[in-house]
């Protein structure tokens, strides 16, 4: 029964792969990345309530951080799923696509959440890079799937700065294995290591930290190597700028944070807590900076994606079970909130055709519906109550404070808060002043489900976890676990 | 199988190591001087030949017949199939040459040369750690991967960026060689065929620049900024 259930996540989203495959994108076919993000979500599910498991040999093994971060993945993917089908019918009428390229969205966009799952369930570190690279090979053909010059660019620039990081952390690993190899354990396995790092030489451990956190930190989209990060988000089609940006980014920091249980073990909490406050400090600085003239809405989400990370690498550098639960609740908020901004930005530049902010005037006059999607989700991110951002920045902040760090979470927020302000003046600009004469803005049936079903959720999170409490502490435990 | 297998003694051993370490980074080195892109690509390929001998030498050292084929898969790869692969891309594309390079050659070896120091600085841990002829080689490799990304930094055509990117990939397969015997093997199968399809990505994605802006002169990719 565990072994179907680990093997599901995986499975789902390739058969959905293989069907779009064979059949091309049809009004059947359109639906099957839903369906299976359904099914990945249900298994997810079972993988919380039956506890740990392990599979294919040992290769792939949950347990409550893998399940938790598959309810993420599942989540956003039902939520980026569920809008495909309209976007993709829209952009087709506009001439922005054609049948290739929608049965290639539909064969990529399934094996990109494969993949994301693969790495969640890998039971080492070797396999976990594996996947995080699928990743990029993957959704290098989505970020470039308009051809158009700035498309290519975009997937130009992601792969090559990718590529790069995921290669330091590939040296990072090699070193990481050096040391268990001296310790007579020639593994690369979570477990095993962990139950081992306390003798591994903390020299070579260093640098391979240090390579580990900024190889795996690229690809979460944290300073300093973020470059690719407001491209490629800009550029790749808006349901995928939601995946990548909701879950993709905290499934890279997911590989931060199990090897953060093995440094901590080898070289005492100091030395990656450093790492990560400095990387945390220079993406909210990064953020604040490009944000106060931003001209562009898509890329204003996208660098929003880089505060969120930094946020998320602060309360990982904070660490224990307090500060680590909050980590993954903001995980799960973030990929709410943005996949809502992200579909209903995608919504709004094929209806006014440009992404540039001062294009976009009096929204709620003209589109009251994508108008308060777009307002609550920016107000979900901004960390208002009742969203369940609020509550995790809180627990982030609480958590810093006790643990006497205030000096890096005084700076920090002040931080946050200039970035919310530029986010509200931008707002501001789109949503009120006079409709312009274009008229209204018709929205599709699904994707304003998606909508509202992705706001509601990070509202009901934001009041009470309920049956996720237990699976959240559970998962910050094994995070946080010092042995 | 084992008992049967030639014994390379220590006397052969260190200096065959060291042949193929030094023919390692000379190749990288060279990738720094030369301009004409077909023989950047060579010069890759030879690389790959060197990295491959390296990894059978050590594979005969330790007895080792899983060493062996791994070397030889790897030379398969790397001194094969991907210079095959850049060299397919180069002929499509026809413009043979670099441009003229943002750092000039006598700049980029002394950058080199500042490199390699660092890498030597960098290394000393991993040296400490288990001071065998092998790992003494570490910062060679390190050297490498240090002059990869500035091929990759300092190039402007594509295909110079993808070697520059291909170096620093050579460079860590070398290290985990000489660390250790390599990563377990599942892994190795995994890192080879994300770097193989990385490198088609990268083939791909030069045809549509073609396409799209007429050249593959990344001075080109300037559409998107703040």
């Amino acid at each position: 029964m565990s072994t179907l259930l680990i093997l599901a996540p995986v499975g789902f989203p390739l058969l959905a792969a293989g069907g779009c495959a064979v059949f091309g994108w049809n009004r059947v076919t359109a639906w099957l990345g839903a369906a299976a993000a359904a099914g990945l979500l249900a298994a997810a599910i079972g993988l919380a309530v039956t506890g740990p498991g392990a599979a294919l040999w040992g290769l792939l093994r949950a347990d409550a951080l893998s399940a938790y971060m598959l309810i993420v993945i599942g989540v956003v993917a039902l939520l980026a799923m569920s809008a495909s089908p309209a976007y993709l019918a829209a952009e087709l009428a506009a001439g922005h696509t054609w049948p290739r390229a929608m049965r290639r969205y539909g064969v990529l966009t399934q094996a990109f959440v494969a993949a994301m799952a693969l790495a969640v369930l890998s039971s080492s570190l070797g396999m976990l890079w594996v996947a995080v690279e699928a990743t990029t090979i993957v959704t290098a053909f989505l970020v470039g799937h308009r051809h158009t010059r700035e498309a290519t660019e975009a997937a130009w620039k992601y792969v090559v700065i990718c590529s790069v990081g995921i290669a330091l952390a590939l040296l990072g690993i090699v070193l990481v294995h050096y040391a268990a190899a001296h310790v007579g354990v020639a593994s690369l396995d979570w477990t095993t290591l962990s139950q081992h790092a306390g003798r591994l030489d903390p020299g070579v451990m260093r640098i391979a930290v240090v390579l580990l956190v900024l190889g795996f930190g690229t690809k979460a989209g944290l300073a300093p190597l973020h470059a690719w990060l407001p491209d490629a988000h800009s550029q790749a089609p808006a349901p995928v700028s939601a995946l990548m940006s909701g879950v993709l980014l905290s499934v890279a920091f997911y590989a931060i944070l199990r090897v953060k249980v093995i440094a901590d073990a080898a070289l005492g909490t100091g030395f990656t807590r450093l790492l990560l406050v400095i990387v945390a400090l220079a993406s909210l600085v990064v953020t604040a900076l490009l944000l106060l003239a931003q001209r562009d809405y898509k890329r204003l989400l996208a660098y929003s994606s880089i505060e969120h990370m930094g946020l998320i690498a602060l309360g990982t550098a904070i660490g224990g079970t307090l500060a680590l639960a909050a980590v993954l609740l903001h995980i799960l908020g973030h990929g709410l909130g943005k996949s809502v901004l992200f579909l209903s930005a995608g919504h709004l530049h094929q209806a006014v055709g440009s992404s540039r902010i001062h294009a976009v005037r009096g929204l709620a006059a003209r589109a009251p519906l994508l108008a308060g999607a777009f307002a609550l989700g920016l107000l979900a991110l901004l960390g208002l109550p009742p969203f369940s951002l609020f509550a995790s920045e809180l627990g982030i902040a609480r958590a810093g404070f006790s643990a006497g760090l205030g000096w890096v979470i005084a700076p920090a927020f002040v931080l946050v808060l200039v970035i919310a302000a530029a986010l509200g003046r931008h707002a501001r600009d789109m949503l009120l002043g006079p409709a312009s004469p274009a008229g209204a803005i018709p929205m599709p049936r699904s994707v304003a489900a998606a909508l509202i079903a992705g706001l509601a959720a990070c509202a009901v999170l934001g009041v009470t976890a309920g049956p996720l409490n237990t699976l959240l502490r559970t998962a910050a435990a094994i995070a946080g676990a010092l042995p | 199988m084992t008992e049967t297998m030639f014994t390379l003694p220590p006397s052969l051993y260190v200096p065959l190591l060291d042949l193929a370490c030094g023919a390692f980074l000379l190749t990288g080195m060279m990738v720094l001087w030369r301009r004409d892109l077909a023989a950047i690509v060579r010069l890759f390929a030879l690389q790959g030949i060197a990295l491959a001998a390296l990894i059978v030498v050590l594979g005969v050292y330790e007895q080792d017949v899983e060493l062996v084929a791994v070397g030889l898969g790897v030379g398969a790869l790397r001194a094969g199939l991907l210079p095959y692969l850049m060299r397919r891309a180069l002929i499509a594309g026809g413009a043979g040459r670099e441009v003229r390079p943002v750092v000039n050659v006598a700049t980029s070896l002394l950058v080199a040369a500042v490199l390699a120091m660092l890498a030597y600085a960098v290394a000393q841990p991993l040296i400490r750690l288990s001071p065998t002829p092998a790992t003494q080689a570490v910062p060679i490799a390190l050297t490498v991967l240090l002059v990869g990304f500035f091929v990759l930094v300092t190039r402007r055509r594509a295909l110079s960026q993808v070697v520059g990117f291909l170096l620093m990939d050579n460079a860590i397969t070398m290290t985990a060689f000489l660390t250790t015997s390599g990563v377990p093997l599942v892994v190795e199968l995994g890192i080879s065929m994300d770097v193989l399809l990385a490198v088609l990505v990268f083939q791909v994605l030069t045809t549509r620049m073609r396409a799209a802006f007429g050249g593959t002169d990344l001075d080109e990719l300037r559409e998107l900024h703040d």
